[in-house]
């Protein structure tokens, strides 16, 4: 088994804010993250893949390929966004570092057609990050070649 | 959904590797430059990954408000700018290495009491770091 990881960044805003509490309730639990106008982060995201080189290719997944899905999947959807009111993914959710890694996990887990998505990492900042292993069943056979 | 949050904290401290177990001129041959009996110190980084179920009220797995408070006074304000063979009781006995700080601080940090404690992963340079995940269920540590 091998591990592929490729990086990309987006920048994007959200707040933090439950509507089922008061005012002083969303202050004392989520803090500055609160601030009605938003605040924004670099998001860097790292995408593993894992599974067997093809034979053939050498590649357990051509990067290219990658390239274009993350772009298509996370980039064009949520850089430059503010994310609580232009991802629909996350409506009705707070786009905590939690709720967004989940988020990409379910867009891009369908998307990868050869091997089988690791794990996806999302920093919000260099001090914090989350890590998602889907469901969890993280040593699950490579199918050796596609899915 | 298996997801876990992970958070870095920065401590600075001294240490010296010298174990009581061996002679002087076996400590010199072993530590090198870290028997120094005058201790040296380093810039250390921790990493603490916990894990828990997303409170859908908060979208969190823990509040980092509670975890920063936690690691503050578990392990940031006992060891930051401390001579660590001194000063923190467990190494009066243990040598400081990066591996027995790392094991430390996870004993400290498991009795975090709104997440499950994933791992520790300290780094004593920019160039080695130590990961600890406490032992396999059944294992006996020591």
């Amino acid at each position: 088994m091998v591990y592929l990881t490729r990086k990309i960044e987006f920048s994007a805003s959200h707040l933090y804010h439950n509507p089922a509490f008061s005012a002083e309730e969303n202050r004392r639990v989520f803090g500055k993250c609160n601030n009605p106008h938003g605040h924004g982060h670099n998001y860097v995201l790292e995408v593993t893949v894992a599974g067997e080189p093809d034979p053939a290719t050498g590649m357990v997944l051509d990067l290219k390929e990658l390239k274009e899905i993350l772009q298509r999947e996370i980039t064009d959807r949520m850089d430059h966004r503010f994310l609580n009111y232009e991802v629909p993914e996350l409506a009705g959710q707070i786009p905590t570092c939690e709720n967004i890694a989940a988020v990409i996990w379910q867009l891009l887990e369908p998307k990868i057609t050869r091997g089988h998505l690791n794990r996806v990492r999302l920093y919000e900042t260099p001090d914090l990050f989350v890590d998602c292993y889907g469901d969890g069943n993280g040593a699950r056979a490579p199918a050796g070649g596609g899915r | 959904m298996k997801l876990h949050l992970s958070r870095r904290y920065r401590f600075s401290a001294s240490h010296r590797l010298h174990s009581a177990q061996l002679g002087e001129e076996e400590n010199r041959r072993v530590y090198g430059k870290c028997n120094n009996p005058y201790g040296h110190g380093h810039n250390y980084v921790v990493e603490v990954a916990v894990s828990g179920p997303v409170d859908q009220e908060t979208g969190m797995i823990a509040n980092l408000g509670d975890l920063d408070a936690f690691v503050e006074s578990e392990v940031i304000e006992p060891f930051d700018h401390k001579y660590l063979n001194e000063e923190i009781n467990e190494f009066r006995e243990n040598v400081p290495t990066t591996e027995n700080i790392c094991i430390e601080i996870f004993n400290r940090l498991s009795r975090f009491p709104r997440a499950r404690l994933e791992r520790v992963r300290v780094e004593e340079t920019g160039l080695n770091s130590f990961e600890y995940a406490g032992e396999p269920a059944g294992a006996t540590h020591e």
